[in-house]
C-alpha cells in the first residue's frame, strides 16, 4: 500500500509539474465542447443551385421560388441550357442542376405527372447526397393537384430534432477516451525514452504497483474531464442528464479502466513516444469513426458491425445517449456494462503480463 | 579471496548470432572495488544488465549475494543497487522528492529515509539545491546524487555502468571518493569505466575483448604481467586486436 502512495505521489508531483498535461485536460474540453457541436452539424445549408429552365411557365417558376424558399438552396445560376449550367458546376460555382423540361407546365395540368432532371456534383458526397434528397422532398411536395399524404412525425426523447443535444454527449464520450488513452499511452513510454524505467525494474518494486501507480493518476483525471464537460454542456446548451449522474459516473469509472488499460498496454509494446502516438491514432481513428457519433451503427454492414462490438467508445457515447438524452436506467444498460467492464479486464491484464522488467 | 558476493560461471548473452557476453566467469569479494573495464561494445554493459536481473542469461551459471540469476531475480533486486550508463533520476522531480521516491520504493521506513536523506545531503554539501529540479542542477552533482540514491538501501552490490562519463577531473574524484567510502561501509563495488586512471583505483579489474573476458587480476599484476608502465598500455595491447567497436 505505501509503495503505491509513493508511486501516486511521484506521478501527482510530475503531472502539476507539467503544464501542457493541465492544459490539455482543463482547457480541451471547454474548447472543444464549444466548437464542435456548433460545426459538427448534419444539416447541409447553402447548397449553389443551378436551374435550366427550358418551359419558363408560371408552375415553372413557382417550383423554383419554393425551392428557393425552403432556405437549403442558393440560385447560383439560372441559365438558358444544361451545357451553360454545367460550366457552373465545373467551376465550382453550383453543386446541384435542375432541369425543368419544356412543356413543364402542360405535361403537369394535362398528365398529372412530369419529370425533371437533376444532376449533383457527388464530389462532397453529404452534400450531394442530402442536396439531391431535399431538393427530391421538395418537388415531390410541389405537385398541386396530388392529393398529398402527410404523416406526422414525432421526435421522441429530442422533441426539436436539436443537432447540439444529440452531438455533445457523443463529443465527450470521445474527449474522455482520447485524453484518458493518449495521457497513459504516452506515460509509460516517456520513462522508457529518458531512462527512468530502468531504475524502477532494477527496483524490487511489483508490476502490478507499478501498472496501478500509472493507472490511479490517470483515472482520476479522466474523472476531472468528464465532469468538465458535464459543466459545459450544461451551462452553454443547457443539457441536464434526464437519468441519473451517479449512474454516468459508475460507467465512467469502468469504462476509464478500459481505455486506460488500452494506452497502458500499448505503451508496453512501444520503446518511443512515436510510437506509441501513431498507434494510438491508428485505434482512435477507428474507435470514433466506428463509434456511432457521426455514423449510426444500424446503417453499417455486418461485419463492420462485428468490429463495433469491440469497440469499447461506442459502448460509451450509447450510454451517454441513453442516460443523458433518454434517462434510461441500470437495467437497460447490462449489457453495455458488462462488455466494458471485460474490456477493462482483459486490457489491463494484457498490460500488466506485457510489462517486462526484463529485456 | 574473502566471501564471494558476485559468482558466475560460462554467463553467455546472445543477440541471434552475435554474442554479446561469451563465457563470462569471474568472482567478486565482499566488500572489493571491481573494475569491468572493456571497449565500447565489448558487452560490459550486456554483462552487468544480467548481473542486474534486467537481463535473462542465454546460458551459464551466476548468483549475487547468494541469490540465483534466474530464479530469484526479485531478491536480487532487493540487494542491489544500480547506476546506469543513462542518467536516470527525475528531472522533473527536486534533489529532496528524488531520494524520497527511490527511498521510497525500496521500502525505507519514514524514520529511516529522513536520516539517510539528512546524512546524505551533509555529504554531498546538497542542501542549497535540495529544493530545486534534478534538471536544473549540473551533470556532476546529478552523478553524485545518482550515486548517493543507489545505495540509499544500503544494498550488498552497487553496479556503475560508466558513472563518470563526461564530468570534469575533479568531480570524478570527489565521485572516486564517495566509491570508497562505500566500499569500506562493506559495499561491493562493480564499476565499469574508460579511464584507465580510473582503474588504478580498483582492487582488481577484468578487461573484455569481443564479449570476452581476457584479462583479471589486480592492477599491478597486470602491469607486471604486460610489463606496462600503466593500466593505460595494459589496454591497449589488449583492446588493439578487437573486432568489435562502436
Amino acid at each position: 500500500m505505501r509503495t503505491i502512495i509513493i508511486l501516486l505521489r511521484k506521478e501527482f508531483r510530475q503531472i502539476f509539474r507539467n503544464k501542457s498535461i493541465l492544459a490539455m485536460v482543463i482547457v480541451m474540453p471547454v474548447i472543444q465542447l464549444i466548437v464542435l457541436p456548433l460545426a459538427a452539424d448534419y444539416e447541409v445549408k447553402n447548397i449553389n443551385l443551378a436551374v435550366v429552365d427550358n418551359d419558363r411557365s408560371a408552375y415553372s417558376e413557382r417550383l423554383v421560388n419554393s425551392i428557393v424558399a425552403s432556405g437549403y438552396f442558393r440560385m447560383a445560376a439560372y441559365e438558358s441550357s444544361y451545357k451553360e449550367a454545367f460550366k457552373s458546376i465545373e467551376t465550382d460555382k453550383a453543386d446541384l442542376i435542375l432541369e425543368i423540361p419544356a412543356h413543364f407546365e402542360s405535361n403537369l395540368i394535362r398528365e398529372g405527372k412530369q419529370k425533371t432532371g437533376i444532376s449533383i456534383n457527388a464530389i462532397n458526397g453529404v452534400k450531394a447526397n442530402l442536396g439531391g434528397a431535399y431538393l427530391s422532398a421538395i418537388i415531390r411536395d410541389f405537385n398541386p393537384s396530388e392529393t398529398v399524404i402527410e404523416s406526422a412525425v414525432l421526435n421522441r426523447y429530442n422533441p426539436l430534432l436539436n443537432y447540439r443535444v444529440f452531438m455533445v454527449p457523443g463529443i465527450l464520450a470521445i474527449l474522455v477516451t482520447m485524453i484518458g488513452g493518449f495521457l497513459s499511452a504516452l506515460n509509460i513510454v516517456k520513462e522508457k525514452e529518458t531512462g527512468t524505467i530502468e531504475q524502477i525494474n532494477v527496483s524490487p518494486i511489483k508490476k502490478h504497483h507499478f501498472i496501478l501507480g500509472k493507472l490511479i493518476p490517470f483515472w482520476i483525471l479522466g474523472n476531472i474531464v468528464f465532469t468538465i464537460g458535464l459543466i459545459v454542456s450544461w451551462a452553454v446548451y443547457g443539457i441536464v442528464p434526464e437519468g441519473s449522474i451517479l449512474l454516468l459516473y459508475g460507467f465512467i469509472a469502468i469504462y476509464l479502466l478500459a481505455v486506460l488499460g488500452l494506452g497502458l498496454l500499448v505503451s508496453t509494446f512501444c520503446d518511443t513516444q512515436q510510437q506509441a502516438m501513431f498507434i494510438m491514432f491508428f485505434f482512435m481513428m477507428i474507435f470514433i469513426l466506428m463509434g456511432g457519433l457521426f455514423t449510426p451503427v444500424d446503417s453499417m454492414p455486418e461485419w463492420a458491425r462485428m468490429v463495433v462490438r469491440f469497440n469499447p467508445v461506442s459502448y460509451l457515447i450509447s450510454v451517454m445517449r441513453m442516460v443523458i438524452l433518454k434517462g434510461s436506467e441500470a437495467g437497460q444498460l447490462v449489457n453495455h456494462l458488462l462488455a466494458t467492464a471485460g474490456f477493462a479486464v482483459v486490457l489491463n491484464a494484457l498490460a500488466v503480463v506485457n510489462y517486462k522488467k526484463i529485456s | 579471496m574473502k566471501d564471494t558476493i558476485i559468482k558466475t560461471s560460462m554467463l553467455t548473452k546472445r543477440f541471434g548470432d552475435f554474442v554479446a557476453a561469451d563465457s563470462i566467469t569471474l568472482e567478486v569479494g565482499k566488500g572489493e572495488i571491481f573494475g569491468f573495464l572493456g571497449a565500447n561494445g565489448a558487452g560490459k554493459t550486456t554483462a552487468m544488465r544480467m548481473l542486474c536481473g534486467l537481463s535473462i542469461p542465454t546460458s551459464g551459471e551466476a548468483t549475487i549475494a547468494g541469490y540465483d540469476i534466474y530464479t530469484e531475480r526479485e531478491l536480487i533486486k532487493k540487494k542491489i543497487g544500480y547506476m546506469s550508463q543513462k542518467f536516470s533520476l527525475y528531472e522533473d522531480l527536486t534533489v529532496s522528492e528524488n531520494i524520497d521516491f527511490f527511498g521510497g520504493i525500496y521500502g525505507l521506513s519514514r524514520k529511516d529515509l529522513a536520516e539517510k536523506k539528512e546524512a546524505l545531503v551533509q555529504n554531498l554539501g546538497l542542501q542549497a539545491h535540495l529544493k530545486k529540479l534534478v534538471g536544473s542542477i549540473p551533470l556532476g552533482w546529478k552523478q553524485k546524487l545518482s550515486f548517493s540514491v543507489a545505495v540509499i538501501h544500503d544494498p550488498r552490490i552497487v553496479f556503475l555502468d560508466e558513472p563518470t562519463g563526461g564530468v570534469d577531473p575533479l568531480t570524478r574524484r570527489q565521485f572516486w571518493d564517495l566509491i570508497y567510502t562505500a566500499s569500506s561501509n562493506g559495499i561491493t563495488i562493480f564499476v565499469t569505466t574508460h579511464y584507465m586512471d580510473e582503474a588504478e583505483y580498483c582492487n582488481r579489474v577484468s578487461i573484455m575483448v569481443d564479449g570476452k573476458v581476457v584479462a583479471l587480476d589486480s592492477p599491478s599484476a597486470l602491469k607486471t604481467y604486460f610489463k606496462a608502465s600503466s593500466m593505460d598500455d595494459v589496454f591497449y595491447q589488449l583492446a588493439r586486436n578487437a573486432r568489435r567497436s562502436e
